[in-house]
């Protein structure tokens, strides 16, 4: 459904610069929750901007790549065509729902305006839409919480409104940017399993964006790794866990504190992740690998493809044949 | 005898920190009146030497105010904290100045608890400035270099500044300063909730060296169980301001008993998409501070809750040795 190819998004001059995000591909089916997963830097955020078209008109900007969603180019079309596609395009939801509102309008209109933007709907129908988009959204008492201020409502209800707001214009793809981090797990259990509630009855198709590997396994279908602006990794969510192929994957999964195999001490990775530009030969997470051989360092890396939809960037995957 | 729940070593020695009836009350105003929030309330807990003990609660059950009120950072409202035979809410100005070089603190943020301004060598030797703790300029510099060995860094990062070090650096540093004085109890508050998977497992593994090297006891605040889980030796977890359960780990993460560990438990996502957490787990949140329940405070989220719960606060009492829970239906 949405199918973004060749990504890059770099710094510096078009003469000179560096990739902060390198042939990003990736494709997201209908109903489907694609987890991209990584640390910070590794241009999972920037990946989501570009596809977003939000990316600035200074700074990091768009090198190559594109965003297909029903044939368009939904990165290149300009802003009027954006709104009018966005009409069943694609909408966004990011990490702290306060700073994404507005502090001194009531819900309620701020729900309305983003169906106002999209579809000129009169006042009366719209109040209506607005009070469903909020019964979606599992809001208790909606018809009272539309005339509250985002200050009134607790972090969660607040992530709930943002979702309210992204469903108003009927999306077809929906980028959540870690909507659940800045939340308590109780409520972030509840965001999740609403996410999943409207996956399965609406057909929505969601780009989830985390650092936490736990939220991964508990919501999304498939998983894109990310490692230094590229996507190391990609497989069906029970694959990865079972047996993830690419080192940084298995290395990141055995720093995870385990409560049920107690050891004093966890896992962790050596060195320090990569920075843009840093290596520019060869396999990024080369000098961390526990695997790495010379042809690593020298060489560009290929995908290895391992079984139907499981592919890593890496010479010497785990496949699961060698003991 | 205190309230003391916790381990053998608990028991047989005696505890280097031990906090009585803790209450701490914050006043904020609504609407135009004001109003007294019980941020904590009635907590107990004995810290033995070399101990972990790890706090958990979520967002607003005041566990951060527990660790700020052992140092006096908050202003404690009742109750007493005696470390090394001294009260320490009785404590002179001066007497309170001392005691805080032997009980540390390392906060969240690494990013906002350093000022940018100054160079790491002399964020690090701050606190040894103050209280005159160098013989000489050779000797601070000695000391500033041998504490970041301590935290796995190099002396050169003492010429450094903030701005150049990555997150997990910057956490370094803030236990660097936290341990320059050889404190004897560290109070480590969400320390590594802002870092990265993998920085998160070093920093959990150098606190574990230093507890380990320096026979430091550590309060350690976190909203993750499977953090908690990892480095303490007891759990004590908390919700509106009480303790509502304490444990040893291993009790606590294979037997939860309090309803609200339960849920924590549950709710914890777990990296293994065999066990998915099922929809409509809960959707109640917790009641505001300003319209405490006058029964259990958990009682309107609970699945076993009773009339009597709603009336009636559950005391902290021991359930089976060691391990006190509370609430009226265990």
């Amino acid at each position: 459904m949405l199918r973004v190819s060749d990504l890059s998004v770099s710094i510096g001059t078009s003469a000179d610069f560096v990739d902060i995000v390198s042939s990003v591909s990736f494709e997201i089916g209908k109903g489907e929750v694609l987890g991209l997963v990584g640390e910070s830097g590794c241009g999972k955020s920037m990946t989501s901007l570009a596809v977003m078209g939000l990316l600035a008109d200074s700074g990091p900007w768009l090198r190559t790549g594109c965003a297909k969603l029903e044939g368009f180019d939904v990165i290149r079309l300009p802003p009027y065509r954006r709104v009018e596609f966005g009409h069943g395009g694609i909408a966004m939801i990011f990490q702290e729902p306060m700073s994404s509102l507005n502090p001194v309008m009531r819900i309620g209109e701020q729900i309305e305006e983003a169906i106002w933007v999209h579809e000129k709907i009169a006042g009366a129908t719209r109040a209506r839409r607005a009070r469903e988009l909020l019964d979606m959204v599992r809001i208790p008492d909606a018809s009272v919480q539309l005339g509250a201020y985002p200050h009134q409502l607790s972090g969660g209800m607040r992530q709930r409104v943002m979702i309210a707001i992204a469903l108003a214009c009927k999306p077809q793809v929906l980028i959540a940017d870690e909507p659940t981090t800045a939340l308590d797990v109780t409520v972030q259990a509840q965001i999740l399993s609403l996410l999943r509630e409207l996956c399965d009855s609406l057909g929505l198709s969601i780009l989830f964006i985390t650092h936490d590997l736990g939220v991964v396994a508990q919501l999304v279908d498939r998983v894109a790794v990310m490692y230094a602006g590229r996507i190391v990794e990609t497989a069906v969510v029970a694959q990865l866990f079972e047996r993830p192929a690419h080192p940084y994957t298995e290395a990141l999964m055995a720093c995870l504190p385990d409560p049920a195999h107690y050891s004093r001490r966890l896992t962790t990775i050596a060195g320090h992740a990569a920075k843009p530009g840093e290596v520019t030969k060869g396999c990024a997470f080369a000098p961390r690998c526990r695997k790495v051989a010379e042809i690593c360092v020298t060489n560009s890396v290929p995908y290895e493809q391992l079984s139907g939809d499981h592919r890593a960037l890496c010479r010497f995957p785990d496949t699961g044949l060698q003991p | 005898m205190p309230l003391s729940g916790y381990g053998v070593a608990a028991v047989i020695e005696k505890p280097i920190l031990d906090v009585r009836e803790l209450s701490t009350d914050y006043t904020v105003r609504r609407a135009g009146k004001w109003f007294k929030v019980h941020a904590v309330k009635d907590v107990s807990f004995t810290l033995a030497k070399g101990e972990v003990l790890g706090i958990v609660g979520e967002s607003g059950c005041g566990k951060t105010t527990v660790g700020r009120s052992i140092v006096r950072l908050a202003k404690p409202h009742r109750g007493k904290v005696i470390f090394g035979g001294i009260d320490i809410f009785a404590a002179a100005p001066d007497e309170l100045r001392r005691l805080r070089l032997k009980i540390r603190m390392v906060f969240q943020d690494p990013f906002a608890s350093l000022n940018p301004r100054r160079s790491i060598g002399d964020s690090v030797a701050e606190t040894g400035d103050i209280h005159g703790l160098f013989e000489s300029r050779a000797d601070r510099w000695r000391q500033v270099e041998n504490t970041l060995k301590y935290v796995g860094l190099d002396g050169s990062f003492a010429t450094r500044f903030p701005h150049e070090l990555s997150g997990g650096q910057r956490q370094r540093i803030g236990i660097a300063r936290a341990i320059l004085p050889t404190p004897d109890v560290v109070i480590a508050d969400e320390p590594v909730s802002a870092l990265d998977i993998s920085v998160q497992a070093q920093v959990l593994n150098l606190l574990a060296d230093l507890q380990e090297m320096m026979g430091l006891s550590i309060v350690f605040i976190s909203h993750d169980l499977g953090v908690v889980g990892q480095i303490s030796d007891h759990v004590a977890v908390m919700y509106m301001g009480r303790i509502v359960e304490t444990a040893a780990t291993r009790d606590i993460i294979d037997r939860p008993i309090h309803p609200y560990t339960r849920t924590l438990m549950a709710a914890r996502p777990k990296p293994d998409p065999k066990i998915r957490i099922k929809a409509g787990i809960e959707t109640a949140e917790p009641p505001s501070q300003l319209d405490r329940p006058l029964g259990c405070p958990y009682a309107k989220r609970c699945s076993i809750a009773t009339s009597y719960c709603v009336t009636n606060a559950p005391p902290l009492r021991t359930l089976v040795p060691e391990r006190m829970v509370a609430c009226h239906n265990v």
